[in-house]
């Protein structure tokens, strides 16, 4: 199903966070949203997403979600929001607890994504006992137990090291592979945005507006190849350059106020 | 180049080590040697006659005054009616406030109604109202059972509240975001996220309720710990002052070490 954003606009109060954002969000493709710092991206996130009511505009649908689907929107947080009282396993479970599935259904689906995630050998583990990356990763089997037909993912690397980011990007990858999964991501990681996206929405400084929407040409699977890494870095440079002049434009803007 | 190869390297030294220190680690020695002392110094201190025995007994004798009033039973005569006024009170106090403290946590008309009330009645100290509580409700029981109920009231609606207001919103927006209905999330999220507020505001409210217990019992009362205590004042029992004292100390560790053992097993999570 796409996803249609018309007109969306949001301000906090005096601060306004997001003007008059068009965009569509086709079945089947991984659109990041890139910007600078504070340009509204999460919010833009949450109103796609429908946790967040947007002050203008509105956000439609069209298609169906598959049958399957118990939760067809589904998000993947940047601080995880794992419940620290349940184990992972009932993490997991907590997505389930309320579609008039039984406990035994339930459990069947948790093993299910825990083994896809390589996480069944920590089923009994408490959130506190496990790294950032693992943690992150029970966010994501959490977000693939409803089977969603969008998957809302706000910064989900950001709170992490490096080498973790780095493994948690390869598993994205392997999950997204060969799947039609539908995602919008957030980050301020344009190699992230390049290496996951069919396509990559640029904000501009706050208040939001889209400033360009780059295509992704290169196929995911060639991406992490050496072949293809001239075009990879003249992408990065481009999407750099773009939100560099914002994020210049936006620094000298706060010293001015 | 030569010089430089001929050269012998300077003699190494040990690197100076500035850190260590302002670390706290338990020493269970000295703490036992401590209270040891202490005990040791006061009853050297009655025995040789540097402190009056009327005013400051030996510990062996408050031991002894202790002793007798577990023989012939008063000491359960009035722990037991102690026991009894602070369980009643105390859980009334906490089962009202906990009620209207989640509630104002929850629910925004009711904090905007609630609060101004509790925000007033919060500092009064409770032992005040309790003239007012024996005209009301009589000189029995109630009157005191009531003095420890909005002793604990407010404080328990309070950290109620303020609990809630803890539980991370990312969480709440969390569980919107899988759709779990509103009673779910109140269960499932934020009853369980506020629960550690709540556990620590009962080691306040139970050290509220030992000392209402105490005054409220100093009033018109015939059975009780403070009654006992009063008493045994005006008596120049001081031994057995002594021993009630020793008893509230006692109670104080016990709840203390429920409280922990509470915490231990609903946060085990932690």
């Amino acid at each position: 199903m796409d996803l249609l954003v018309q007109g969306v606009g949001h301000s906090y109060g005096k601060v306004r966070a997001l003007e008059r954002v068009d965009l569509t969000v086709k079945a089947g493709e991984i659109l990041a949203l890139v910007g600078p710092s504070g340009c509204g991206k999460s919010t833009l996130l949450g109103i796609m997403g429908g946790i967040l009511q947007p002050s203008e505009g509105s956000v439609a649908l069209r298609g169906k979600p598959s049958e399957r689907s118990l939760n067809p929107f589904t998000y993947v947080f940047q601080d995880f929001a794992l419940l620290p009282w349940r184990t992972v396993a009932g993490n997991v479970e907590l997505a389930l607890e309320h579609h008039g599935l039984g406990a035994a259904a339930r459990r069947e689906r948790v093993s299910a994504v825990l083994a896809r995630t390589k996480l069944s050998e920590f089923r009994a583990a408490y959130p506190r006992q496990l790294s950032g990356g693992m943690r992150q990763r029970v966010g994501i089997a959490r977000a693939l137990v409803v089977e969603p037909e969008i998957l809302f993912m706000d910064e989900p690397l950001s709170a992490l090291d490096a080498q973790t980011r780095e493994l948690l990007m390869e598993d994205f990858l392997a999950l997204f592979e060969g799947t039609a999964a539908t995602a919008v991501y957030v980050t301020h990681n344009l190699g992230e945005a390049i290496r996951l996206a069919d396509r990559i929405v640029v904000l501009s400084r706050r208040p939001g507006r889209v400033r360009e929407i780059v295509q992704v040409e290169i196929p995911r699977v060639a991406r992490g190849e050496i072949g293809a890494a001239g075009e990879i870095a003249g992408l990065e440079r481009h999407l750099w350059q773009l939100i560099r002049t914002e994020a210049l434009e936006a620094e000298r803007e706060r010293i001015d106020d | 180049m030569t010089e430089i190869a001929t050269s012998s390297p300077p003699a190494a030294t040990t690197m100076p080590f500035r850190g260590g220190g302002f670390e706290i680690v338990p020493r269970p020695l000295i703490a036992a040697a401590s209270l040891a002392l202490l005990l040791l110094a006061w009853e050297a201190a009655s025995r040789f006659g540097l402190v009056s025995d009327l005013f400051l007994p030996s510990p062996l004798a408050v031991c002894a005054a202790l002793y007798r009033i577990a023989a012939d039973g008063t000491l359960w005569l009035h722990l037991s009616a102690s026991l009894t006024r602070i369980l009643g009170g105390w859980t009334l106090g906490t089962a009202c406030g906990l009620a209207l403290g989640l509630l104002m946590g929850i629910f925004s008309a009711v904090r905007a109604a609630g609060l101004p009330i509790v925000s007033a009645l919060f500092p009064i100290p409770k032992i005040a109202l309790l003239p007012l509580l024996i005209l009301w409700l009589g000189i029995g029981e109630q009157a005191k059972i009531a003095t420890i109920a909005l002793g604990v009231f407010f404080p328990t609606a309070i950290t109620a509240f303020s609990a809630v207001d803890s539980v991370p919103r990312n969480l709440i927006r969390m569980a919107q975001s899988f759709n779990l209905p509103w009673r779910a999330i109140v269960l499932k999220v934020i009853l369980p996220g506020a629960l550690p507020g709540i556990l620590a505001g009962f080691r306040i409210t139970t050290s509220i309720a030992l000392i209402l217990m105490v005054a409220a019992e100093m009033i018109a009362t015939q059975h009780g710990v403070g009654a006992f205590l009063l008493e045994a004042g005006n008596l120049l029992r001081v031994d057995q002052l002594l021993a009630g004292v020793a008893i509230l100390s006692v109670l104080g560790l016990l709840i203390s070490l429920v409280l922990s053992r509470l915490e231990a097993w609903l946060l085990r999570w932690r």
